[in-house]
């Protein structure tokens, strides 16, 4: 039985976030999903449980994350869009087939809904998996797009992107959001559209007609390990030129500017808003690709700026980042941990200690 | 194997048409080259060569996909059974197989082959069993057996300290999901002709859309056993067997069959 795809609603429609990601799959032509239970991303994979069966699409709920991006992998060594969601502890049991695909270049979505951690942690919201996204899960020298979104709406859209970039580069992507992106519930107007997916004649599809070919990772010669490395680096060098995102509100005449991805720049709108009204011209840089890290846009951004306040649900990740793109511009730091998320007070005190500390740009 | 005349001669024994012609990397006397023949051979024989996708593993075996003329995908250690999922549920029409050695299925991946086995995956498991590890260089696996000596268990496979030999393939055969399960050999002509047959039956098990088959071959490691390929052999015939019982441990179609009285 196969069944139809409503058309999208113009009108605003509630959704919640994990159930928004599973229909933007769906819409965007998804054939296989590969999921296990884990807080605060289950109604992701009970969304696909429901209604990729009803398409005639597959779904497996696997025995472990480890069997979930396993599966990934090997649908995805056919051609197949394949989605595949988790939250953190499931992604780091993912590591190890990450590394393997972004060595076999194979193209896949994986969307990690983050959780306090370290170690079990907690359910609640946390942007403390930024290390693990952005700068490795796995072994070796590799590199994955990893997309942020700061709204239900954006991660409908992202999922779209995500499948794209993955095709176009063959290689895993990473939608990092965090646990109130999955649960939190808001108006959106989904924006489907059908990702660019060709897999130019690498996929497995048996043999007939043509000669073998072989998905694999490993070059046991080191020669030919270092040519193929050094065509990986070509590639996300490309990536970094092409692919780099980030948006901009009230810059233009900000003395000091909140760097923030996801919920945290949620907040931060608010903090904004507030310190505005109080007088501080505050303005927002949001990473939307955490890598390849906007850079040399937020370079230019601190330039002219008095100070940089990163506001972030974790103890200080993507910071590190902020300081190494920013020359002189003194950057401060505010985070909360473990599923606590920080309140617009609490940032607009930080920006206010910030401008206190700092001179005006010359 | 074919028998077509060939200038008044006719050929008993060449290289099947699915085997690449290049020396493999195996060393003397190891039983991969016989089971990768037996495969091979099979897969001619059912011409299953054009929609057949290999699953390889971790082990000396992963270069598999050098020797044989089909698509293949490499696994990480012991995932083979759910890359093979992803594969043959995302292209159903896809003939699929896992090459699996001792380590990599009756150790590290011990989850991922028995999951797959329980939701009867429409897969076919070679699963070979020389009771070490070696492409590390000999140590001890989970088959390994009591009282054997391996580079990491130098004084004798203890079972106070390491303990028992797993006999896996019969632990899948209690899945209502393993349609066959089966242990053969490559000590002879004989039994590789046994082997092939057990093959072969799990192959057309996997047509059939029956569920998981699995053929367990009790394969040899002259080198990290420290014996001669002929040593290895009787090695295999006089204690392993006794350990790993050789035959058809469960074959639901027939014992279906049975119960119906036809």
């Amino acid at each position: 039985m196969t069944a139809t795809i409503p058309a999208a609603p113009s009108r605003p429609r509630l959704m919640k976030g994990n159930e928004a990601m599973a229909d933007a799959a769906i819409e965007a032509g998804c054939d296989a999903y590969f999921g296990y239970p884990i807080t605060p991303q289950a109604e992701l994979l009970e969304r696909m449980a429901r209604r990729m069966p009803e398409l005639g699409r597959v779904f497996v709920q696997a025995e472990s994350e480890i069997g979930a991006i396993n599966m990934g992998l090997g649908a995805a060594a056919t051609g197949a869009k394949v989605l595949v969601s988790t939250s953190s502890p499931g992604m780091s049991l993912m590591a190890e087939a990450m590394s393997y695909m972004a060595g076999s270049e194979l193209p896949i979505l994986l969307i990690n809904v983050m959780r306090g951690g370290p170690g079990l942690g907690s359910i609640g919201p946390s942007q403390s998996d930024y290390f693990q996204a952005t700068k490795g899960h796995g072994h070796g020298d590799y590199r994955v797009p990893v997309l942020a979104p700061a709204s239900i709406a954006e991660a409908v859209a992202l999922v779209a992107d995500g499948f794209e970039i993955a095709a176009r580069y063959r290689t895993p992507v990473i939608l990092l959001a965090d646990g109130i992106m999955g649960q939190a519930m808001e108006p959106v107007v989904p924006e489907y559209r059908t990702p660019i997916w060709d897999t130019k004649g690498w996929e497995l599809t048996g043999a007939a007609g043509r000669a073998p070919r072989v998905v694999r990772s490993l070059h046991l010669f080191p020669e030919e390990l270092e040519r193929h490395n050094i065509q990986l680096q070509a590639k996300y060098a490309a990536i970094a030129e092409r692919e780099t995102r980030w948006a901009g509100e009230e810059l233009d005449d900000a003395e000091i500017v909140i760097v923030a991805y996801g919920t945290a720049a949620r907040v931060a709108r608010t903090a904004i808003e507030r310190a505005r009204a109080g007088g501080l011209r505050a303005g927002l840089f949001r990473p939307i690709s955490l890598w390849p890290f906007p850079s040399r846009a937020l370079a230019a951004v601190a330039a002219n700026a008095r100070a940089m306040v990163v506001v972030e649900l974790s103890a200080g990740q993507m910071v590190e980042d902020v300081r190494l793109a920013v020359d002189r511009t003194p950057v401060f730091f505010h985070g909360r941990t473990g599923g606590m998320v920080p309140t617009p007070r609490e940032v607009v005190d930080r920006l206010r200690i910030a401008w206190a500390l700092t001179g005006a740009r010359a | 194997m074919t028998t077509t005349p060939v200038g008044g001669r006719r050929i008993v024994y060449q290289r099947p048409t699915l085997l690449t012609d290049r020396s493999t990397h195996y060393c003397p006397g190891c039983g991969h080259g016989i089971i990768h023949r037996v495969i091979a051979e099979l897969l001619d024989e059912l011409q299953l060569g054009p929609t057949t996708i290999g699953v390889a593993s971790v082990g000396c075996s992963v270069f598999a996909y050098d020797y044989f003329g089909i698509d293949f995908v490499e696994s990480p250690h012991g995932r083979a059974p759910a890359v093979a999922t992803g594969v043959r549920r995302a292209r159903p029409n896809a003939f699929v197989f896992t090459y699996q050695g001792d380590g990599d299925l009756a150790a590290i991946g011990t989850a991922e082959i028995v999951h797959a086995a329980a939701r009867g995956e429409r897969i076919s498991v070679v699963f070979v069993n020389n009771g070490i590890y070696g492409m590390t260089g000999g140590q001890m696996a989970p088959t390994t057996l009591l009282g054997q000596h391996t580079t990491s268990s130098p004084l004798g496979r203890d079972a106070a300290v390491a303990g028992f030999p797993i006999p896996i393939t019969e632990m899948l055969a209690l899945l209502p999901g393993v349609a066959y399960a089966a242990r053969g050999t490559i000590t002879d002509p004989g039994q590789i002709g046994k082997t092939k047959a057990m093959l072969r039956r799990a192959f057309e098990s996997q047509l059939a859309g029956e569920g998981l088959s699995i053929v367990e071959v009790l394969s040899t490691c002259p080198v990290g056993w420290g014996l001669t390929p002929t040593e290895s052999m009787a090695h295999v015939t006089n204690e392993v067997t006794a350990v790993y019982p050789l035959g058809v441990i469960v074959d639901r179609r027939r014992a279906a069959t049975r119960k119906d009285g036809s």
